[in-house]
């Protein structure tokens, strides 16, 4: 098998994108998770990138600006004001320790790569065979949402998951139209800040940000 | 498509609809004046009533008038036709709505609950809706009417809702109500046959197959059955008639159950073009049992107007009975016997009307006179409310099926048609028809024992309570209520020849022949041939009043002043009271012997050394507890069930979005 450089480069940063995807799995520091979903935006830039040279769409220049500025830069630019004012540093133990949930994530991944593989034989971009990856970051950031117990960390997890659906349309499609990526991006900006504030009345309420107090709204 | 020639009847009948729901709105205006309201509105509800039977009846033998009025959803306009069947159901709540507004324009009174500003509009709602159902014809007029009037009879049911038994016999009525509403609602959805127009007119012209027929005529069965009290469907019935006040139950036992069997007509007969034989053998079936389990239920009730609630579901079944008499006899290609099941039902209804209308009202007058309504405190009232008394003894004798009054015709001519059945091809059928003409029989038989006991009870012997002899007759516009109903009675039981010819248009509609016209002289009434049966009731009327005057000029000429006045033989115990009568318990005794397995009773045996001994007997009914609430349980139980899902952990919410959008994944690939 003899790839072009571009497309090996590519393969290379899927790697590197599901290691991270395992990496926030298993990291408990608040901050470092911020920073991992940092890292995982810039490799997600640097992939777009290098996608949008080789194969001559030039829109995905554009796509891959936006994930820069707003994934790189300002999301976890205010999640890290967020952290510091609510002073959440640690994530309480998770629901179910981070060994078998690294396991479930092998399974998952596993699951991933089964699926994606028959839809990758229809589509005819270079980035084809990274689909099952980008598959997989969706579900295991999916899966971070469900074990861990704060709010941040949840809302971490969905920006990765957006992270994965976004890789996910780069290596199916060359990327969505940029009308709808430009809403996704406004959503995700939004929603952050919808998310900020709500940590806070969450704080006031219940003085913590465990999630595990909102059980004692359910009607009995 | 050719326009009607004249749809003057139809106009006539919205109009008056209207009108009933303007003089509503007007009770609305001074809702707590009860000298306007029941002086000045109801006797105006009252005229309309008589204009509408006079509407249709003029409209009874003309042909079908259609109307399409644009309003309300858009593209949807309300179709409206005005048939024979409709008329005459039309004839039968304009006739029984009169009456039993004239009796309530004297019995409201202040202090009753629902202001009666407020009951004048539910009550008027309640008519123009009953009045739009029967002339609907397309399903959502039809549907937007049957819940309306599903509605406004039950805030009328719960007019006294501070008491809670009232409050949870309404919300029986309104569930039992909206189940049979969803039936009716999805047999029309089966009947438009894949058009998707909702008019009855196209679903009259869809080509059904056997099983989708079938499945539309079981779902119409049972969302009719539920409104008209068939069993199973019947629990509702015994809380919410005696939980009403007496007009409002007088009007829903007497015209609104008839609304149901208009429906049943309409769909059986009407909208579905072939009918199959078992159906008519399945209504027979099920009449036959909830008349027997009516009369039954009835005999033991020690509730005035909870024993008249039962005779209520016993007279629809015999209504149903004949209903499916006239499907079965339709389907073999039976067609003079068929018209005579046909007439013997549309009879029964219009009977119904008006003698179960009379004995509801008087029990209301009786009520109010007393304040009581079990039978253990009341006796001896014809001494003071003689009018009652009298009037009532008209709708008893007619309700327990003796000639020459109304009951005994449509009685009769249903088991003319039962015994007159010639070889119907079908074996089982034959075997099962002889059965119900003896069920039929003893029905009757006991209809007459429950009212002896009923007026009995109340009327005869002497008072069981002190207070009693304070009760006083009621007032002029209830004596002309009930006297109007009593004269229905009177003259419905001496006209039969005239009223089968009236309504011989419908079953021209229904079945495409009438009755033979033999039978229709003013003197005689011959359903079949001369030869066979006859019945002339203006005959027996004058034989009997011979009979009667013979006997007193007899008795006055050869016995005249040897006539002795002697207390009533004691069986030699002189210090008798009125608790030595014979009660509504101990009359019905016997029955709740014989059909022990019907009751499910719990009793309580005073003991014999107790000085104050009390006896008391609760009469439940099966079907509440081995169907209706395992039924309720059942549905809890699953929905605690669903229940469990929510668990107010967001975790567990998002694992259900993960193992929903895997396995969906996993589908899809």
């Amino acid at each position: 098998m003899n790839l072009p450089l571009s497309a090996q480069l590519i393969h290379l940063l899927a790697a590197v994108l599901l290691l991270l995807s395992f990496a926030m799995l298993a990291q408990r520091r608040v901050l470092s998770l911020v920073n991992l979903f940092a890292l995982q935006g810039a490799v997600l830039v640097a992939s777009t990138t290098i996608v949008a040279h080789s194969s001559g769409q030039h829109h995905l220049y554009y796509s891959a600006g936006l994930t820069l500025l707003l994934k790189v830069l300002l999301l976890p630019a205010i999640l890290h004001r967020l952290i510091r004012r609510l002073e959440v540093r640690w994530d309480t133990e998770t629901l179910v320790n981070i060994p078998t949930t690294l396991l479930i994530g092998l399974a998952v991944v596993i699951f991933s790569f089964g699926l994606a593989q028959p839809i990758s034989q229809f589509a005819e971009t270079i980035t084809r065979s990274t689909l099952g990856i980008a598959i997989a970051m969706v579900l295991l950031a999916f899966l971070m949402m469900i074990m861990r117990r704060k709010a941040v960390s949840q809302v971490i997890g969905f920006l990765s998951m957006e992270n994965g659906l976004f890789f996910a349309a780069t290596s199916a499609t060359y990327g969505m139209p940029m009308v709808v990526e430009l809403g996704i991006a406004l959503d995700v900006l939004v929603g952050v800040f919808i998310l900020g504030i709500f940590f806070f009345q969450i704080r006031e309420q219940f003085e913590s940000l465990d999630l595990h107090h909102l059980e004692s709204l359910k009607e009995d | 498509m050719p326009e009607p020639l004249t749809a003057a009847g139809l106009q006539g009948v919205v109009g008056i609809a209207l009108a009933w729901i303007g003089v509503g709105i007007l009770g609305l205006l001074r809702p707590n004046h009860v000298g306007i309201v029941a002086r000045l509105l109801f006797p105006a509800g009252a005229l309309l009533g008589l204009a509408m039977a006079v509407v249709a009846f003029t409209a009874l033998p003309l042909p079908a008038q259609q109307m399409v009025l644009p309003i309300g959803l858009p593209d949807l306009p309300l179709h409206l036709r005005l048939d024979a069947l409709s008329a005459f159901f039309l004839v039968l709540l304009g006739s029984a709505s009169a009456a039993i507004s004239i009796f309530a324009a004297g019995y409201f009174r202040e202090g009753e609950g629902t202001a009666p500003g407020l009951l004048c509009l539910q009550y008027h709602v309640f008519l123009a809706s009953m009045s739009l159902v029967l002339v609907a014809d397309d399903a959502y007029a039809f549907m937007v009417a049957w819940e309306t009037m599903a509605l406004s009879s039950y805030f009328l049911v719960t007019t006294q809702h501070r008491i809670p038994e009232i409050r949870r016999a309404g919300f029986v009525y309104l569930l039992i109500a909206h189940a049979g509403a969803l039936g009716i609602l999805l047999s029309f959805g089966v009947l438009q046959g894949g058009s998707w127009q909702f008019t009855f007119d196209a679903m009259r012209g869809a080509a059904l197959s056997p099983g989708w027929a079938s499945t539309a005529f079981l779902l119409s069965l049972f969302g009719f059955g539920a409104k008209a009290g068939l069993v199973p469907l019947h629990v509702w019935l015994p809380d919410a008639h005696p939980a009403a006040p007496s007009p409002v139950s007088a009007m829903m036992s007497g015209v609104m159950l008839k609304t149901a069997l208009y429906g049943v007509l309409r769909v059986s007969f009407d909208l579905l073009d072939q009918p199959l034989w078992w159906w008519g053998a399945i209504a027979l079936v099920l009449g036959l049992f909830s008349a027997l389990y009516g009369v039954a239920f009835a005999a033991v009730q020690t509730d005035m107007k909870r024993l008249l609630a039962y005779s209520s579901i016993e007279n629809i079944g015999i209504a149903f009975t004949a209903f499916g008499l006239a499907l079965l006899f339709h389907c073999f290609d039976m067609p003079a016997l068929a018209a005579l099941a046909l007439a013997a039902m549309l009879y029964h209804a219009l009977n119904h009307a008006f003698f179960k209308s009379l004995l509801f009202l008087a029990t209301g007058s009786v009520l109010h006179a007393t304040h009581e309504r079990s039978l253990g405190k009341l006796g001896g009232l014809i001494g003071r409310m003689p009018w009652v008394a009298w009037l009532a003894l008209i709708g008893t004798l007619a309700i327990a099926g003796l000639p020459p009054l109304n009951g005994f015709v449509s009685e009769w001519m249903l088991l003319q048609s039962f015994l007159f059945t010639p070889q119907i091809p079908q074996p089982f059928v034959n075997m099962l028809i002889p059965l119900g003409a003896a069920a039929l029989a003893l029905v009757a038989a006991l209809a007459a024992y429950v009212m002896v006991k009923f007026y009995g009870v109340i009327f005869l012997g002497q008072m069981r309570e002190p207070q009693l002899a304070e009760a006083r007759d009621c007032g002029r516009l209830e004596r002309l209520g009930l006297g109007v109903l009593a004269l229905g009675c009177v003259l419905l039981g001496l006209a039969p020849g005239w009223v089968l010819g009236q309504i011989d248009p419908i079953s021209q509609l229904l079945l495409g022949n009438g009755l033979s016209p033999a039978g229709h002289g003013i003197w005689q009434l011959t359903p079949l041939s001369a030869e066979r049966a006859s019945y002339g009731p203006i005959v027996f009327l004058l034989g009997a009043v011979l009979v009667v005057a013979l006997t007193y000029f007899v008795v006055r000429r050869l016995y005249h002043g040897r006539i002795r006045r002697a207390p009533a033989w004691d069986c030699g115990f002189p210090a008798q009271n009125a608790r030595m009568q014979d009660s509504a318990e101990g009359f019905g005794h016997p029955i709740r012997h014989i059909f022990a397995p019907l009751f499910s009773m719990r009793r309580q045996l005073p003991s014999p050394f107790d000085r104050n001994p009390r006896y008391r007997v609760d009469v439940e009914d099966r079907f509440w507890t081995a169907l209706y609430l395992p039924l309720a349980r059942g549905v809890e139980r699953a929905a605690e069930w669903v229940g469990r899902l929510q668990q107010g952990r967001i975790a567990a919410y998002l694992l259900y979005s993960f193992l929903t959008l895997t396995a969906l994944l996993v589908i899809v690939l």
